[in-house]
């Protein structure tokens, strides 16, 4: 006998989700909506100039890579992205975690995690910018900020829903702050952390395409704006649809990472 | 052994602070346990039993009064004693033995040794074949027994139980008290059990303490007198009925009055 938890819906769910119509469905509907944007550009529906076509964004995506500049924009992009993710989970949710030691400590916080979440972080971009100068670490620093105060709270907000009889019991048995700590508290707070992974990822993306914007010599956020400014919207297009499957990717990875850690880090409760 | 007893509660008494003044939840609660003695301490809700049961564990200080474990004060100094609450606060991520062996661990019993113990345990308390189950996995008398023999591979002498069996149904938790009085007989150990069933209390202990209502008093405490060991057509028997019927009368009574000085 083994109970695993599954609701009935859920099969049915899983079950749907997985059958040939669906998917059918799923990837026809794609390929419908790109026959269309080329059909519409090729027969003047839709102003080419601004919207390009499938067919030339493909193009200009080749030239493009064969000339050995796309890949390296591709790598600096995503090397920023990653970067601030993890420095800036890993340091939020260290932060989050230690409000555990000290309530006055957590209280007297709370309000700044407040404020600084609300803080508009993109709006610093231009200050980080002059200091950290034109390269990867101005980067590196707005996907971290982007992400590191929401990994603070949703560590926080981990730390808070510990069961405090589960605390009473590992004191009962003898163990210090630190045991507690590290055998209830962190486990308790895990899926809580992990469930701010997804938001955090996309969240630095946007970090780190913003700090392009403003000033960089690569990355894919570069190539956007200066493609935007010579009036090369193919290249736009090109640099949109990269992005977006840059953030694909990587949001996918996230997915992987939350299942391989949640499997650890059950939070099931019956 | 000395004829000292295991266990002695010396006036403790404890106030809880308020923005309205001070609730009092004990006042001056003594007794004694002997080595190897069952004692159930029997209240109405809200008596402080589980108050007296964090300041026996050194979780709490009292205001006054003092707990002696071996003749030696136990205040403020944890993990003396093993204590088993309603709930049975298993780490859901760790695995039903690993969850046993949780004490042992904090002890610094290697791993190896505290495993071989817990295995022995599960199996004879029908837990064989659930070793690296999940907590959730499991029902809850199941969950229920992987606690107890968590606090009893503490090897601690005294073990608190508060309202262990409160959230099992009857099958599941007559069952548990049989195991609990096995782990009793086998293990040596000296028992404290608070509970509100005056069936459970008549069946497992050989000392029953009736607490007041807030604040907790010792009101009355008797000696149960049936032999040893015990079995469930003792319930039936008269002395049993009579002893039940004494114990209801006298907490009925506590909710009574405390109905009146509330209204």
């Amino acid at each position: 006998m083994k109970a695993t938890g599954e609701t009935p819906s859920g099969v049915l769910d899983r079950r749907v989700r997985r059958s040939p119509a669906v998917q059918l469905w799923r990837w026809g509907i794609l390929l419908g909506l790109l026959i269309l944007w080329e059909a519409g550009a090729r027969l003047g529906w839709i102003d080419g100039f601004y919207f390009s076509s499938p067919a030339q964004i493909l193009q200009t995506a080749v030239v493009k890579w064969q000339q050995g500049n796309l890949w390296a924009d591709i790598v600096y992009t995503g090397a920023s992205t990653l970067l601030g993710f993890v420095l800036g989970t890993v340091a939020g949710s260290a932060v989050g975690l230690v409000f555990w030691f000290s309530r006055r400590v957590a209280l007297v916080s709370e309000p700044y995690l407040i404020v600084l979440n609300a803080l508009p972080k993109l709006a610093l971009a231009p200050v980080l910018v002059i200091l950290f100068g034109i390269g990867f670490p101005s980067k590196v620093v707005l996907a971290f900020l982007m992400t590191v105060v929401t990994a603070a709270i949703s560590a926080y907000g981990g730390v808070r829903s510990v069961d405090p009889a589960l605390e009473t019991l590992m004191f009962s048995l003898g163990a210090g702050r630190l045991r507690v700590f590290s055998h209830v508290v962190v486990p308790s707070a895990m899926p809580w952390i992990i469930s701010g992974l997804r938001v955090n990822i996309a969240l630095s993306m946007a970090g780190a395409i913003v700090g392009e914007f403003i000033a960089s010599d690569r990355g894919l956020g570069r190539m956007i704006v200066y493609a935007g400014t010579t009036f090369d919207l193919k290249l736009v297009w090109v640099g949109v649809v990269v992005l977006s499957l840059l953030s694909i990717v990587m949001y996918g990875s996230v997915v992987l990472l939350e299942k391989a850690l949640g499997k650890r880090w059950s939070a099931q409760r019956t | 052994m000395s004829g000292l007893s295991k266990v002695e509660v010396q006036g403790v008494t404890k106030a809880f602070g308020d923005v309205e003044g001070t609730v009092p939840a004990l006042e001056r609660i003594s007794f004694q346990v002997p080595a190897g003695g069952f004692t159930s301490l029997l209240g109405p809700s809200g008596c402080g039993k589980s108050t007296l049961f964090n300041i026996i564990a050194g979780l709490m200080r009292p205001d006054r009064g003092d707990v002696l474990l071996d003749g030696r004060s136990v205040i403020g100094k944890p993990g003396q004693v093993g204590y088993m609450l309603q709930k049975d606060l298993l780490l859901p991520w760790r695995s039903i033995q690993d969850n046993i062996i949780l004490g042992a661990r904090l002890r610094h019993v290697p791993v190896k040794d505290a495993l071989t113990q817990a295995r022995a345990l599960m199996e004879r308390y029908g837990l064989k074949g659930f070793e690296k189950r999940k907590p959730h996995e499991l029902s809850g008398g199941m969950r229920q027994r992987a606690a107890l023999l968590r606090t009893l591979l503490t090897e601690r002498e005294v073990l608190l139980l508060d309202e262990p069996f409160g959230a099992l149904d009857a099958l599941t938790r007559l069952q548990l008290q049989l195991g609990l009085t096995d782990v009793w007989q086998t293990f040596r150990k000296t028992i404290l059990l608070v509970t509100h069933d005056v069936e459970e209390a008549i069946f497992l202990s050989d000392e029953i303490l009736v607490l007041s209502r807030r604040p907790g008093r010792v009101r009355r405490q008797l000696t149960v007198p049936l032999p040893r060991p015990r079995t469930v057509d003792m319930l039936a028997s008269p002395e049993v009925m009579g002893l039940k019927k004494e114990l209801l009368e006298l907490l009925l009574k506590e909710e009574g009055s405390a109905n009146e000085s509330n209204g």
